[in-house]
């Protein structure tokens, strides 16, 4: 037992390094697409973390979602617009100081504010299966379960007239 | 553990707030909202997991499907403004301006 605990352990900080590392460039990568690529990295290190928690559908869900469609979507759209970033995304001079410190306090305070509870073991509840989460969504939760298929609807419209052309022809 | 776990997605909250305060393109802040969404739906599933509650797991479901919502319409504003206003630094944005 002791063992697993050890692995689990090791894994957890691996994952815990790859999400830190991912993020940290997300943040401050000049080149825009190479952050995005980390931001790939992020998220699946985040599955592994969904993993090791006990929610494999979760960690499936993640990758298969924001993985495979967002971050696709995401560097589709860096190349469609690459035209335009000619320059570098660098931060206005003075504003990473200020930011760098706003975030830092930010983080202060987070770590604070849950440093003195005292948490029960990660494997001690029961394991939460899918059957029951989906049980729960056509029950007790099926109200927002509705609302988030008429959000799907409006995005799914809304973002094809945004960004479509509207039968004026190319401008490009 | 949950101890770190909690440390490790304040970290990815911060991360994402720093990004979201000094990126000036479009789609980087696009970017750093997805860390600040992702640091939350970790949190749901630590502490589902942690009190056996299957609300947590369902609500982590919930921000999967409103950020890829979200990414879809942020997208589809950032095309059509770098069709229309031939940028997307935010900075730069001043069409509405008289």
């Amino acid at each position: 037992m002791q063992i697993i605990d050890a692995i689990r352990l090791i894994v957890f900080g691996l994952l815990s390094a790859l999400v830190l590392v991912g993020a940290v460039w997300v943040a401050t990568l000049k080149n825009l697409f190479r952050a995005a690529l980390s931001l790939g990295l992020v998220l699946v290190g985040i599955s592994g973390l969904f993993l090791l928690m006990g929610a494999e559908f979760l960690a499936f869900v993640q990758i298969l979602v924001y993985v495979g469609a967002i971050l696709t979507m995401v560097i589709f759209a860096i190349m469609l617009t690459g035209r335009l970033q000619t320059t570098p995304d660098e931060p206005l001079p003075g504003s990473r100081a200020i930011a760098g410190v706003a975030s830092l306090a930010l983080f202060v305070i987070l770590s604070a504010a849950t440093a003195g509870i005292e948490w029960p073991s990660l494997d001690g509840g029961e394991p939460i299966t899918v059957a029951a989460i989906g049980q729960q969504m056509v029950t007790t939760l099926v109200l927002p379960f509705e609302v988030v298929s008429l959000i799907f609807v409006a995005v799914m419209i809304g973002a094809m007239v945004i960004a479509g052309d509207r039968g004026r022809g190319s401008t490009r | 553990m949950v101890r770190a776990a909690l440390l490790v997605t304040n970290a990815l909250f911060c991360l994402g707030v720093y990004g979201l305060l000094t990126r000036r393109n479009a789609i980087g802040l696009l970017l750093s909202i997805e860390l600040i969404l992702n640091a939350a739906a970790v949190n749901f599933v630590l502490f589902g997991t942690l009190r056996g509650a299957v609300e947590g797991h369902s609500f982590a479901l919930f921000i999967i499907a409103l950020a890829a919502c979200e990414a879809v319409a942020a997208l589809a504003v950032i095309l059509a403004l770098a069709r229309a206003a031939r940028t997307i630094t935010v900075d730069h944005m001043n069409l509405l301006k008289g």
